[in-house]
């Protein structure tokens, strides 16, 4: 909404002139300034004034530089209406027959499916071959439905995005109530949970592959969802739907993320009492796993309610400060592994490491006072 | 990211404490009549009523604003209950076969009912099997020493009270038999114990009616039988005349039987009369009959029950029998039990009966039996609210004293009786004091009419009803005439009561309402798209009504509405008595439910809104002004009228049904688990258990979409004087949100006042909002430029409120049911926003800004946003900030009829319905609450028996320390001169509910100070021909 009124102001033209060419043929209309109005009004417009209403078109424009420039969504396009003195050229160009070349600099073909690269996130591995350097359409500047903070959960969990952004897929799942057995000091207890009961085939869960049936739904969007009922639990997904965080203990615990040779460190440390870091304890070995049973402690909520710092995992209520750092960093060396990831998808690499890093702050300000030493491990960090 | 957002900011000491001074949690007052009433009891000394409910509540009533409830740790439906006369206790016995004995105690300067003793019959060792032991009938000595009970099996058991210690002295039917002639006795037991009735003057006698039919009067000191009634019709109960030389049975073959009791025939075969007065064909029991003796002759006779079987045995008749004149009261609701108040001084020769007090399921109904054909008297309070089912209600605090007067005497004009100043049930030694804040009225609407109603007090009183129907042609219409005509029939039934279930028409169901207290203009919307705008008039009018009619579709094509038709409107003049007067009908086309609908007095506006769009009116000059369609296109289910997902909704009924079941099991189980071991298996076994389930109930996660269905209702409607369309000139606007996140702002050129008449009002479409998670907007309100919300039409212009500020910038606070949001206007740029949903995972079903005054200073006050979600729970959010201030839990989350009734005042108070007929208040502000300060004194130190009493407890009873401190407290408080000084609860004005005043409270314990002898006053009362004045 807001966006509309952005208005250039240092323009005393009200009006800008436009000259559209698509083929051979020339449109001339002008446009207030003032009043732009949304790209896809606009697009509208130019197919209306060329008379192809049916045809896809690619919309480019010639900036002061004399570059050609596309206008693909509200915020080019209102560059371009705002830089035009006073003539605003168009080139418009078929979909079909586009040559994305023309544009700025390099070329950029993207063929890939979020899902293929969701794959690709999910096994560096695979993508070993260095591809050119890509410099997309702004318009693929988007999110991506992705695992996130890999770096600071523990392995048995997934943190999950789906974006559901500019896509005409559903969501596509449903959730249930059920009940998950864990293993406490007394013994087996049954807990009341939330789990992923049905996918929509073809929907963003589905086809990311993100998201299984029977998963246990842990949090959303940081907000842990323990003691809330299904229907609650419903509506917070809902409301987060345009953006929406889930954290879940997968069914199938094999396909886990490997947390990289880093991992290895925490293998290693039951006779490391003088580690480097001083983070790996004699414990910490038995950290790991204790940290996951941690998590299910019953009472961890009711601190919950008061303190809505969100994030991280907060299961691990006994020694959250000792498996966060941990955890942290171990994954410190694992970080140049996603390094190749993070020039792939820069919107979402950058995405992922500040909310690490912030969580991890946040962990650090739990702990703050309570063991120096600790905390400057993290500063380390 | 995100994490900043949530820490908390309530860490700060000075906040904490000023959040205190403003918000605090309280549930106040039921008003209303009790839900599911089992008892009823009345003392005639005290002049207190009793009723027990199912749920295993007591509340006690006294002077009207005098109630006090007590609930029973265990919510079994209370059967009997008691009072022990003159003492401030009360017997209760429950379903479960426990009796409990409740005291009112003084704590706090006010009465409160609390449970002090209970007991549990002990079955007998060995044969009797434990219903034996269920206690069927209690009785009470006079003298409030000895409690009788009898049993399922015909036993008689003793309690001494008031500590209810079983005495060695139970009277078992073996004894009876020994007296009993061989021929009556046929091997048979003689059933439980129907009735126990004290002889009237002689208390060490009691009457014993057993099931079968024999009646045995018995004498407790010599533990002998003095006579025998060898009755044959299966007893129902018992009742002495009051000079004891005879009594009266009722049974279940629809009779009553008069036996006489002489010394010298110590077994009567037949009694001296029989009726069946319904009879010759068979009849129902007469459950309960009463015998009052009168001056002027022949005996008042009582009865409930007794009809003739197939006829009318459906109908819940209460019988008045006196000579020739014989009424059979015929009411909507079951009766539950009766008495009689009348003159219970032991001189006296009879007992002449002055109201007859009957309890109905439903409502509560009071006779005199001192007039001519026994008229009904409106009873001061406990009226029923649900007469006809609530649909809607809304509250209007600090309500001009004008207003209040006009309605009041409209009121009045409308039901004369209202004239009787009915004392009933009045004592002076209740004191009442009600912390009413200023006279409120609380409206309720019903099916086709609106009730006014004074919820200044702790009781709810009936102000006016304003009937919506008479503006309609409805089926309805001619019922009065037919039923005048059959006058003649036998039994001569009357209708009596109020309560009426049966709507004639549910399109008159009025859905939303909007008042305007200045102007005393009132508009009402109803079920049929009809929208009546009223206005007060003191004069009886006789006109027609402008009738328009809106399309909302706007020529939207592809619909065809498939609901009600609309109420076709009176032709022709209507004749209205003074009082609120119809003067414009608006119909929306297609005749949907309204959903929302806002006035604005000072510009003549209506705003209304359907499932279809919204609509402007302009009511001075009739004429619509605007007409907008918010249907999105796919939308196919607007068009269905109600009740067109039956199939769906019996699935999902179906599934809910299974859940709950299933829920009932695995949370039984988890209660009884103890043991780690035990757990173990127990986890085994829900796990096998697990595999056994049908499939769960799955939730779909999935963001809204434009084409959900239903998604163009339109939830809410607001004027307001502000800055749209640039940020210097301000000006009358609309706004209109929908259930799919849309809100539309409009721009409204208004004419001045006196050009109203020749000039039309304009409506520009100036903003079209679409929030980007499309959840229904629920409310929409515009704050000044200091952030507080803008005044209401005429405060201004009539110096009641201060005027908003214009200067700054203004914003809109849009609350959907997932978050709140601040835009900044005219710009329309978001300001601060507050995500409930995505946090709490809780929907908003309910908000209003309400002003609340901090308890340490009257100076300071902040607004503030109270929001009741669908968990039943309420938030407080500061404005315009919109940070979360305090959260309290407030309904049950399944009570979804509660929260859906909820409605908040502007200071901060609120009432839901916890009963189709009670609404609970409570409040949120530290400093504004309403709250009974009602007090009966009862174990005054100077009243010698009562006093006594006390002190024999301190002999016997372990909690000595207790009482003599109460003792102590109370004689303080006595002498201290400052007792119930309404300046110890600084802003609380006194009401005028209650019939004392404080001086006349301090007057009367001036004269309770002086009088020697409590019990002396008492009879002196008492001598009073009447507890009902009827003046």
């Amino acid at each position: 909404m807001n966006k509309n009124h952005r208005v250039p102001s240092n323009r005393t033209l009200s009006a800008v002139e436009v000259k559209s060419k698509f083929g051979a043929e020339f449109r001339r209309f002008s446009l207030d300034r003032s009043k732009p109005g949304r790209f896809d009004e606009f697009y509208g417009l130019l197919q209306h004034v060329h008379r192809i209403p049916n045809v896809d078109l690619l919309v480019g424009y010639a900036d002061v530089h004399g570059d050609l420039l596309p206008i693909n969504n509200d915020d080019n396009y209102h560059k371009a209406i705002s830089m035009a003195a006073p003539l605003l050229r168009l080139f418009l160009q078929r979909k079909e027959e586009a040559d994305y070349s023309a544009f700025g600099t390099d070329t950029v073909t993207r063929k890939k499916t979020p899902a293929a690269l969701a794959a690709v996130l999910l096994r560096p591995d695979a993508n070993k071959k260095k591809p050119p350097i890509i410099i997309s359409l702004p318009k693929d500047f988007r999110p991506v439905s992705s695992i996130i903070d890999v770096d600071i959960l523990p392995e048995t969990h997934r943190r999950v995005r789906l974006y559901k952004h500019g896509q005409e897929k559903p969501l596509g799942f449903y959730i249930r109530d059920g009940s998950s057995v864990r293993v406490t000091p007394q013994g087996l207890e049954k807990v009341p949970g939330i789990f992923i009961s049905r996918m929509v085939p073809g929907g963003l869960a589905d086809s990311t592959g993100l998201l299984a049936v029977n998963d246990e739904v842990l949090e959303v969007n940081g907000i842990e969802v323990s003691g809330k009922s299904l229907d609650q639990v419903t509506d917070m997904m809902i409301a987060n739907s345009h953006n929406l965080i889930i954290t879940v203990k997968p069914a199938n615990q094999r396909n886990n993320v490997v947390r990289s040779s880093g991992g290895g460190s925490s293998g290693r440390s039951t006779d490391s009492n003088t580690s480097f870091y001083g983070y790996s304890t004699p414990g910490s070995m038995v950290m790991t796993p204790s940290h996951i049973i941690q998590n299910y402690e019953p009472d961890e909520e009711s601190e919950e309610e008061e303190d809505l710092v969100i994030e991280a995992d907060r299961g691990a209520k006994l020694f959250p400060q000792a498996g966060a750092r941990a955890t942290a960093s171990t994954s410190m060396p694992a970080l140049p592994r996603y390094e190749p990831h993070l020039d792939l998808r820069p919107s979402n690499g950058t995405m992922a490491s500040s909310v690490s890093v912030g969580s991890l702050n946040a962990c650090d300000r739990g702990l703050e006072g309570r063991n120096l030493e600790e905390e400057g491990t993290v500063i380390t960090l | 990211m995100m994490k900043f957002r949530f820490r908390r900011q309530g860490n700060d000491p000075h906040r904490e404490k000023i959040k205190q001074d403003l918000f605090a949690f309280n549930k106040t007052v039921e008003h209303g009549f009790p839900n599911q009433p089992s008892a009823l009891a009345y003392d005639p000394k005290l002049q207190l009523m009793a009723i027990g409910t199912k749920s295993g509540a007591i509340k006690i009533y006294g002077a009207p604003g005098v109630e006090m409830t007590g609930l029973h740790k265990d919510t079994a439906a209370v059967t009997q209950i008691h009072f022990l006369y003159g003492q401030g206790r009360i017997l209760s016995l429950l379903d479960d076969n426990t009796i409990h004995l409740w005291e009112i105690v003084q704590r706090e300067n006010r009465s409160h009912l609390v449970e002090v003793h209970s007991f549990n019959l002990p079955g007998r060792p060995g044969i009797e099997s434990t219903s034996a032991t269920r206690v069927t009938v209690m009785l009470l000595k006079l003298s409030c020493d000895l409690l009788a009970l009898g049993t399922e099996g015909g036993g008689v058991h003793f309690l001494e009270l008031p500590t209810l210690t079983l005495l060695n002295k139970s009277l078992f039917q073996d004894e009876i038999m020994q007296s009993i002639p061989e021929e009556y006795k046929c091997g048979k037991s003689l059933g439980p114990v129907e009735s126990l009735q004290q002889h009237p003057q002689d208390s060490d006698k009691i009457l014993i009616g057993y099931s079968r039919g024999l009646v045995v009067l018995w004498d407790l000191n010599s533990r002998h039988v003095d006579n025998l009634f060898l009755g044959k019709q299966q007893l129902e109960s018992l009742v002495w005349e009051r000079s004891g030389n005879s009594f009266v049975s009722s049974h279940s073959d629809g009779g009553y039987m008069v036996w006489a009791v002489s010394s010298s025939n110590p077994c009567t075969h037949d009694p001296i009369s029989s009726t069946i007065p319904y009879g010759p064909f068979p009849c129902k029991a007469v459950n309960k009959i009463l015998w009052r003796t009168t001056e002027s002759g022949s005996p008042l006779v009582l009865f409930s029950g007794g009809m003739p079987r197939a006829s009318y045995g459906d109908r819940h008749c209460l019988t008045i029998l006196q000579d020739s004149s014989h009424v059979t009261l015929d009411f909507t609701s079951r009766v539950i039990d009766f008495f009689t108040i009348h003159c219970t001084d032991k001189d006296k020769e009879f007992d002449d009966p002055s109201a007859l007090v009957v309890l109905l399921e439903e409502e509560l109904v009071v006779i005199d039996l001192q007039m001519a054909g026994w008229p009904t008297v409106p009873a001061p309070y406990l009226a029923p609210l649900h007469s006809s089912a609530i649909t809607c209600s809304c509250h209007i605090s600090n309500v001009p004293p004008k207003l209040w007067e006009r309605v009041i005497s409209a009121g009045q004009q409308q039901c004369p009786l209202q004239n009787y100043e009915v004392a009933e049930l009045k004592d002076p030694t209740q004191k009442l004091k009600t912390s009413a804040f200023s006279p409120q009225v609380l409206c309720c609407h019903e099916d086709g009419t609106v009730r006014f109603w004074d919820a200044s007090g702790v009781s709810l009183k009936p102000l006016y009803k304003l009937s919506t129907a008479n503006i309609f042609q409805t089926d309805g219409d001619h019922n009065d005439s037919l039923t005048q005509a059959g006058e003649e029939e036998w039994p001569p039934f009357r209708k009596v009561g109020c309560f009426d279930p049966y709507s004639d028409d549910p399109r008159l169901a009025i859905q939303k309402i909007s008042v305007c207290k200045y102007s005393g203009k009132l508009v009402v919307a109803g079920t049929a798209g009809q929208v009546i705008v009223l206005v007060l008039s003191d004069e009886k009018s006789d006109h027609m009504i402008d009738v328009a009619t809106v399309d909302l579709l706007q020529d939207r094509e592809g619909f065809t509405w498939k609901g009600h038709d609309r109420l076709p409107p009176k032709s022709g003049s209507v004749v209205f008595a003074p009082g609120f007067q119809p003067v414009v009908l608006v119909q929306c086309m297609p005749p949907a439910a309204v959903t929302a609908v806002t006035l604005h007095a000072e510009w003549n506006l209506i705003a209304f809104g359907t499932s279809h769009g919204f609509g402007l009116f302009d009511y001075h000059r009739r004429s619509p002004v605007l007409a907008r369609c918010t249907l999105h296109p796919n939308d196919s289910l607007a068009m269905e009228g109600p009740l067109s997902r039956v199939k769906s909704l019996k699935k999902s009924l179906r599934q809910s049904f299974r859940r709950i079941r299933k829920s009932r099991v695995s949370g039984k189980k988890r209660v009884v688990v103890n043991s780690p071991t035990s757990k173990v298996q127990e986890a085994n076994a829900q796990l096998a258990e697990h595999d056994a389930e049908v499939t769960p109930v799955q939730r779909r996660i999935e963001p809204r979409s434009a084409d959900d269905s239903l998604s163009g209702v339109v939830r809410c409607l607001c004027f307001a004087d502000t800055f749209l369309r640039d940020g210097t000139h301000h000006g009358p606007t609309m706004w209109a949100g929908t259930n799919s996140g849309s809100v539309y702002a409009y721009a409204l050129d208004v004419p001045s006042q006196e050009k109203f008449s020749e000039q039309s009002v304009e409506a520009l479409l100036g903003k079209e909002i679409q929030l980007m998670h499309r959840a229904p907007v629920v409310s929409i309100a515009v704050l000044d430029g200091r952030g507080n919300p803008l005044p209401e039409p005429y405060e201004v212009s009539r110096d009641l409120a201060k005027a908003p500020d214009m200067q700054g910038s203004h914003s809109v606070l849009i609350v959907s049911e997932e978050q709140f949001k601040v835009f900044m206007l005219p710009k329309v740029s978001a300001k601060t926003k507050f995500k409930l949903t995505a946090h709490e995972g809780c929907r908003v079903r309910k908000v209003a800004l309400s002003n609340f005054t901090s308890v340490s200073s009257e100076e300071y006050s902040e607004n503030a946003l109270v929001c009741l979600t669908n968990l039943g729970d309420i938030h407080v959010f500061s404005v315009p900030a919109l940070r979360p201030q305090v959260r309290y839990d407030c309904i049950r989350k399944e009570d979804i009829s509660g929260i859906a009734s909820c409605v908040f005042t502007k200071t901060g108070q609120g009432f839901y319905l916890i009963s189709p007929s009670e609404y609970e208040r409570f409040s949120l502000s530290a400093r504004v609450i309403t709250e009974p300060l009602c007090r009966v004194d009862v174990e005054r130190p100077h009243d010698l028996s009562a006093h006594s009493s006390l002190l024999r407890l301190k002999k016997k009873d372990k909690t000595v320390v207790i009482l003599s401190g109460l003792l102590d407290e109370m004689r303080s408080s006595l002498s201290s001169p400052v007792l119930d000084s309404p300046n110890s609860s600084a802003d609380v004005t006194l009401d005028t509910t209650g019939e004392l005043t404080v001086e006349d409270v301090k007057d009367f314990l001036m004269t309770v100070d002086e009088a020697e002898n409590n019990y002396r006053n008492m009879t002196e009362e008492d001598g009073r021909p009447a507890g009902i004045l009827i003046n």
